[in-house]
């Protein structure tokens, strides 16, 4: 069931505080998770909404530059690594500025799960002999509601981009989560992923995370 | 008057408020373009609106009335208007601003009129005065609507930058008009409009006793409600300024009003503020230095660190300060942190060492002291006096007596410390004060002892100077290029003092050359203190040159010039061949008499090496020459257009490689590769390019000399028969194979104005060294079909008709009809008729040349050529003899010859004769030959080459050709991207084919064919997915795998289940970004389609 929050009476506009403020104060965003229900308004600080009010925000590490690309060989191979994955993940299609996620922390100040340090380059391991590939994430806080959508979502994302032959392994940072070893198991077990998959609502969610940010 | 009636329904259109907005704007659009055509007259449009103008009706009247003919004026802007009715129409919008009805639509209407530019039509002073006063007495502009008041707002911008004079004359009106319209504003785009009409009334009033300074407290008070401003920060917002632009943007506007302040208010009133403005810069100046100092090449001739806008204001600000009063410099002497300064250099010997906080400090302490210096003679002279004796002291240099003699410490040869900060703050001095010296016309007019005192410190160190810089400079090794920097930075200060009263004396600043020459000369590798060492060099000579320094130009030729063109003249020196050649053709392009001391000197050194390897049969000679010609081509002819008499110095240099070749008759030894003369050849065919026709004519006359002197002419004996020329061989000489191969470099290069002695037997020589296998000589045959003037139909004839004519005796009766046809010799041989498969190729590689210099041209004799080529690719000839997989090949290939474009040669550089659309015209004849024997080929062999042949057609043809042509030729590039993608040879032609593909699918007017295949398309393109020879060719079939998407639904959605299952193959990709490709294009797909399958 969704429920609706209407939004607090506008209050009187600061001088010079752009005219964005009204218009974000007409959104809602409500997602349901399971048997979880988040709602969000977005742009105010709802106490339902946020989870975590004051998130540290780290220093965004400088990116790795691949150094081989002026490799010419045209027959010699390159085995998907730690950065192609995590690329993957951050590059093209940005869970970076998942609206979501965003809109839990302060919206005022958007941090990507990067920034956040939910995922980080040394948190992806992957073996392209073995077709391997385990990602270990770190939720903000001990209960974060969203942690089993962030997983979702990565593991969606990684289903779709890596050959099938993979086996993908999903894991939240140990001792990160209040319900770690719960978590684990539902984000890689099959029966439920795919059964969580056919709720529509979750599939839109997930492909709401993973669409491309414009911003 | 079909005109008027539609003028009817637009009015109505538009005055109907029930209509939909862009209704109202496709209507007053129509009618805009009618009165800006002149179809019908703004007085006419008047008297047609005359019911909507009376009628009682408000909202009609108002919207027709007044709303349209306002928008219509401002659609009219641009055109001229009678002044008359300019006139009449601000005296109706006046009127109407009474009237809060229709309020908008004379603040619109005003607005235009107001703003119109331009000759006629505008609106006068006295009118505009009526609008303001108008608008004074009858807007409430707080009363109205934000979009009105905004109007209100520009209205009044408006007229006060544009009638300036009228608004005085309102006076107190205006002013107690625009009190009263802001007070109370509260939207932010209104508010700025605001401001600025508070500040442009201010500018219009500024007398204190004026009307704005009586109403000045009830402004301010209006006003300073807004302060301070709110700054919310909001995301996602592309109209808002992040808070660091704001700061900064504000930092440098306050900067910038300091400076102002300061011309303006004159010295007296801005005295006691120097401290609170002297803190204010040192602020802005440390906050904006980095302390990351580039000891980088390009910064040699800069600052060498990043300033920013702050940065650049702050030091401004400070230079104007004290070039105004000197008394400010007081300031910056006494200043804590300028005082610490030389505690803080004699702390650390390497700028490495050094806390960032030093750097800092040493960072900024030389900007303050330079940009100080830089101010004023006066400023220099307290500067130098004050610091930079002091620096001297700290660096331990001393000064010379004034017996000329040094003043020695203790111990002289130890005794200067290499402060890396205090040779940086010193070099900052130098630089700053050298561009004090008055450039010598002014040199006169200012008296002496102005400039002496700073020049004579300079003077009294310099020797020593020079001595610290050059120690620095030797002492530095190749892991640290601070040192190196340090002390060539210092070396190029003091050599750049302009004029006669430079304190840097003559023999001094011949010294400065001569140690960066000896760097230069000494290094026996590139590292980073030769690189430097050189970049000076040419800095000193591009000023030497700029300011007309006669006698430092002697120095410079002397020392520099002389000694690095010895070095390239001399066979034996310590420092590799192409590095002496780098650095004096960089450091003699300075100057044109350099550049020609240069090239001579490069003529000397070719000739004299080239002789050494033709007596004594030295590789190294020969190795050098080629250096020596790669050096010319690459780095002295693309500067042709700067460096004046260069083409002069060129011309000859290229005569006297002819003489040199002609002089040395016999080579005792054979060629080491190909090296030498590939070189030769391309600095051979760019000299005769950019040589004017009388050079290019006398180069070709001398080169003719030669060749006629050599044995080639006995080829020329040769006849163009088969038995001739079965028997020839690749047997010419070395040295008749340089001739040739120059030769034919410089036909290549020549332009069509040029002449040719004896084109008969140039072209006889070329055709039988073609034929021989020199291509140059092919190429050189379609330069001269191309450019040939009045000699093209003899030279036409003795390619074609004379080979026939004194070829196969059977057949060479009716000949002379068939210019190029089939029935020529070369014509057989090419189709092998007679003769070996290597003349037969040779033949084919040849013709294409020809053919290509024809087609450009736009000759008809084309046609039969391509006629032989096509016959080529069939599998067998007219007699049944099938034609060797080879000759199939070479026919192919020749089809890319003739389209695409060459570097070598027939190109705009090499002056070739191009019609326009030429490939268009190949283009249409050929592709249906093609077309139709690939129907009917009958070996796959033979349908393979055709379709090589016909794809390098396609492929080098404009893109809208093809796009024109989509529907007739999709089927065919499919088809050759499927034949093509069986045999790894032919991938990199697969691939231009398949970028013609791609092209065609992105493009509106191919989309309709595309459709109709896209079956066909979508199974190609699966195919070549996992096309294993070229990652390119799959990395773009999975793009337009991404692009087919845009077509309509139903036309895609039965291949996706085909095209998810060949790109999750291409996930496994061992290219990654081939893989990140389909990535995208998997996502893509997947999203088409259903929910239920999210992966």
């Amino acid at each position: 069931m969704n429920w609706r929050i209407t939004p607090a009476s506008s209050s009187s506009i600061k001088l010079l505080s752009l005219p964005l403020i009204e218009l974000r104060q007409s959104r809602y965003f409500y997602f349901s998770l399971e048997n979880l229900l988040v709602v969000c308004v977005r742009g105010k600080r709802m106490v339902s909404g946020l989870i975590n009010e004051n998130p540290t925000v780290y220093e965004r590490k400088e990116r790795r530059v691949r150094t081989d690309s002026t490799n010419t060989d045209e027959f010699s191979v390159e085995p998907i690594d730690q950065l192609e994955i995590f690329d993957i993940l951050f590059f093209d299609f940005a869970i970076v500025n998942i609206h979501h996620i965003r809109d839990i922390r302060d919206p005022e100040h958007p941090y990507s799960l990067e920034q956040l340090k939910v995922l980080t380059e040394d948190s992806v391991e992957v073996d392209d002999h073995k077709s391997y590939v385990r990602v270990t994430f770190t939720p903000t806080v001990e209960h974060c509601s969203m942690a089993t959508i962030i997983g979702l979502s990565v593991r969606v994302k990684l289903m779709r981009s890596l050959p099938p032959r993979y086996k993908i392994d999903i894991r939240v940072a140990p001792g990160s989560h209040a319900t770690e070893a719960a978590l684990n198991k539902q984000l890689n077990d099959k029966e439920r992923v795919a059964a969580a998959l056919e709720n529509p609502n979750l599939v839109e969610m997930v492909d709401e995370c993973l669409s491309p940010s414009f911003e | 008057m079909a005109a008027l009636n539609n003028l009817t329904e637009h009015l109505e259109a538009f005055v109907d408020v029930t209509r939909s907005p862009t209704h109202h704007a496709e209507s007053l659009r129509a009618i805009a373009t009618s009165l800006e055509k002149s179809v019908l007259s703004i007085n006419q449009l008047v008297v047609e609106m005359d019911m909507y103008l009376t009628t009682t009706d408000d909202v009609v009247r108002a919207r027709g009335r007044i709303l349209l003919l306002a928008e219509m004026l401002d659609y009219l802007k641009p055109k001229p208007l009678d002044n008359a009715v300019v006139n009449s129409l601000v005296g109706f919008f006046t009127a109407k601003l009474a009237e809060w009805r229709s309020v908008r639509g004379a603040l619109t209407g005003c607005l235009a009129l107001i703003k119109r530019k331009g000759v006629a039509g505008l609106v006068t002073a006295v009118d505009a005065e009526a609008v303001a006063k108008s608008m004074a007495q009858s807007v409430q502009v707080q009363s109205l609507a934000l979009y009105d008041r905004k109007l209100c707002f520009e209205l009044l911008e408006c007229l006060l930058e544009q009638y300036p004079e009228a608004m005085i004359n309102l006076g107190d009106l205006m002013v107690y008009a625009t009190c009263e319209a802001i007070d109370g504003e509260k939207d932010p785009p209104c508010l700025m409009v605001a401001f600025h009409v508070v500040e442009l009334l201010a500018r219009l009033f500024p007398s204190p006793s004026g009307p704005v300074a009586s109403e000045a407290s009830d402004l301010f008070e209006f006003i300073s409600c807004y302060f301070p401003l709110h700054y919310t920060h909001t995301k996602g917002d592309e109209t808002s300024i992040p808070r660091e632009d704001l700061s900064r943007g504000l930092s440098v506007d306050s900067l910038k009003c300091l400076k102002d302040c300061a011309v303006n208010y004159g010295v007296s009133r801005m005295k006691k503020h120097y401290e609170g403005i002297w803190s204010a810069i040192k602020d802005a100046l440390y906050a904006s230095t980095g302390t990351d100092l580039s000891f980088g090449l390009e910064s040699l001739t800069s600052p060498g660190f990043e300033m920013g806008e702050i940065h650049r204001e702050a030091v401004n600000l400070l230079q104007r300060l004290v070039k105004q009063d000197i008394s400010f410099l007081g300031l910056v002497a006494d200043d804590i942190r300028v005082k610490m300064i030389f505690d803080t250099i004699s702390r650390y010997s390497r700028y490495e060492e050094m806390l960032d906080t030093s750097k800092l400090e040493v960072l900024v302490v030389s900007q303050i002291l330079s940009v100080s210096a830089r101010a004023s003679v006066e400023s220099c002279n307290t500067i130098f006096e004050t610091f930079f004796v002091r620096l001297m002291n700290t660096l331990g240099i001393v000064e010379k007596t004034s017996s000329g003699d040094l003043v020695h410490n203790e111990n002289s040869t130890v005794s200067t410390r290499l402060y890396h900060g205090g040779l940086h703050l010193c070099i900052e001095l130098l630089t700053a004060s050298k561009d004090l010296i008055p450039s010598s016309e002014e040199d006169s007019s200012t008296p002496e002892s102005a400039q002496q005192s700073w020049c004579s410190i300079v003077n009294r160190f310099s020797v020593s100077l020079i001595e610290a810089f050059t120690s620095a400079v030797q002492s530095s090794n190749d892991d640290c290029s601070a040192d190196a920097y340090l002390g060539v930075k210092g070396l190029l200060a003091m050599g750049m003092f302009r004029g006669g009263s430079s304190p840097v004396s003559r023999s001094e600043f011949e010294k400065i050359l001569t140690t960066l020459t000896s760097i230069i000369t000494a290094n026996s590798a590139k590292t980073v203190k030769w690189e430097l060492a050189l970049k000076a060099l040419v800095c000193m000579g591009s000023f030497i040159d700029q300011y007309h320094e006669s006698e430092k130009a002697m120095s410079y030729m002397g020392i520099v010039v002389e000694n690095l063109v010895s070095l390239v003249r001399s066979s034996h020196c310590s420092l590799p061949h192409p590095m002496i050649l780098e650095a004096t053709s960089e450091v003699c392009s300075t100057r044109p008499t350099y550049v020609e001391k240069m090239v001579q000197g490069f003529e000397e050194a070719f000739c004299s090496s080239f002789s050494d390897f033709c007596v004594n049969g030295n590789f190294k000679s020969i190795e050098n020459c080629s250096q020596l010609l790669e050096c010319v081509t690459n780095k002295l002819l693309p500067r042709l257009t700067e460096i004046d008499g260069l083409e002069k110095s060129l011309v000859h240099f290229a005569i006297s490689m002819w003489n040199q070749i002609e002089s040395s008759v016999v080579f005792s030894y054979d060629f080491n590769g190909r090296e030498f003369v590939e070189a030769a050849m391309k600095t051979m065919r760019q000299i005769v390019g950019v040589a004017s026709v009388d050079s290019q004519n006398s180069i070709i006359q001398k080169a003719y000399n030669v060749i006629s002197s050599s044995t080639l002419p006995a080829m020329e004996s040769i006849p163009l028969t088969f038995a001739a020329l079965e028997g020839l061989q690749r047997d010419l000489s070395t040295r008749d194979e340089l001739i040739l191969s120059l030769f034919a470099s410089a036909v290549i290069g020549a332009s069509p104005m040029a002449s040719f002695a004896d084109v008969k037997s140039l072209i006889k020589l070329f055709m039988v060294s073609s034929l021989k296998g020199y291509i140059s000589a092919a190429q050189a045959l379609g330069s001269m079909v191309n450019k040939l003037g009045t000699g093209l139909e003899e030279a036409c004839d003795t390619i074609f008709h004379e080979s026939s004519a004194s070829g196969n005796n059977t057949s060479s009766v009716d000949s002379s009809k068939s210019i190029g046809g089939s029935e020529t010799l070369l014509a057989k041989i090419c189709l092998g008729f007679y003769g070996s498969l290597d003349l037969q190729t040779r033949a084919i590689t040849g013709l294409a040349w020809i053919g290509k210099g024809l087609l450009m041209r736009g000759d008809k004799r084309v046609n039969e050529i391509a006629h032989v080529l096509v016959e080529c690719l069939k599998s067998t000839n007219s007699s049944g003899n099938a034609l060797h997989p080879s000759a199939l090949k070479h026919a192919a290939d020749a089809f890319l010859t003739l389209m695409s474009d060459s570097e070598v040669c027939l190109n705009r550089k090499f002056h070739a004769v191009i019609r326009p659309l030429y490939k268009q015209r190949f283009f249409s004849i050929t592709v249906p030959i093609l077309e139709s024997l690939i129907v009917n080929s009958q070996t796959p062999l033979s349908r393979t080459m055709l379709h090589v042949a016909l794809a390098h057609v396609i492929s080098n043809v404009p893109v809208t050709v093809i796009l024109d042509n989509t529907k007739k030729l999709l089927p065919v590039i499919l088809e050759g991207l499927s034949v093509l993608s069986v045999d790894s040879e032919h991938k990199e032609t697969l691939f231009s084919l398949l970028l013609v593909l791609s092209g065609t699918l992105t493009d509106i007017k191919g989309q309709q064919s595309v459709s109709d295949n896209a079956h066909r398309i979508i199974e190609c393109l699966v195919k070549l997915t996992s096309y294993p020879h070229l990652m390119v060719v799959r990395e773009t079939a999975i793009q337009c795998l991404a692009t087919l998407l845009e077509l309509p639904h139903r036309r895609i959605y039965p291949f996706r289940r085909e095209v998810l299952q060949a790109v999750t193959k291409a996930l496994d990709d061992p290219k990654r970004r081939v893989r990140e490709e389909a990535i995208k294009c998997r996502q893509a797909w997947t999203s088409i389609s259903s929910r239920s399958t999210p992966f």
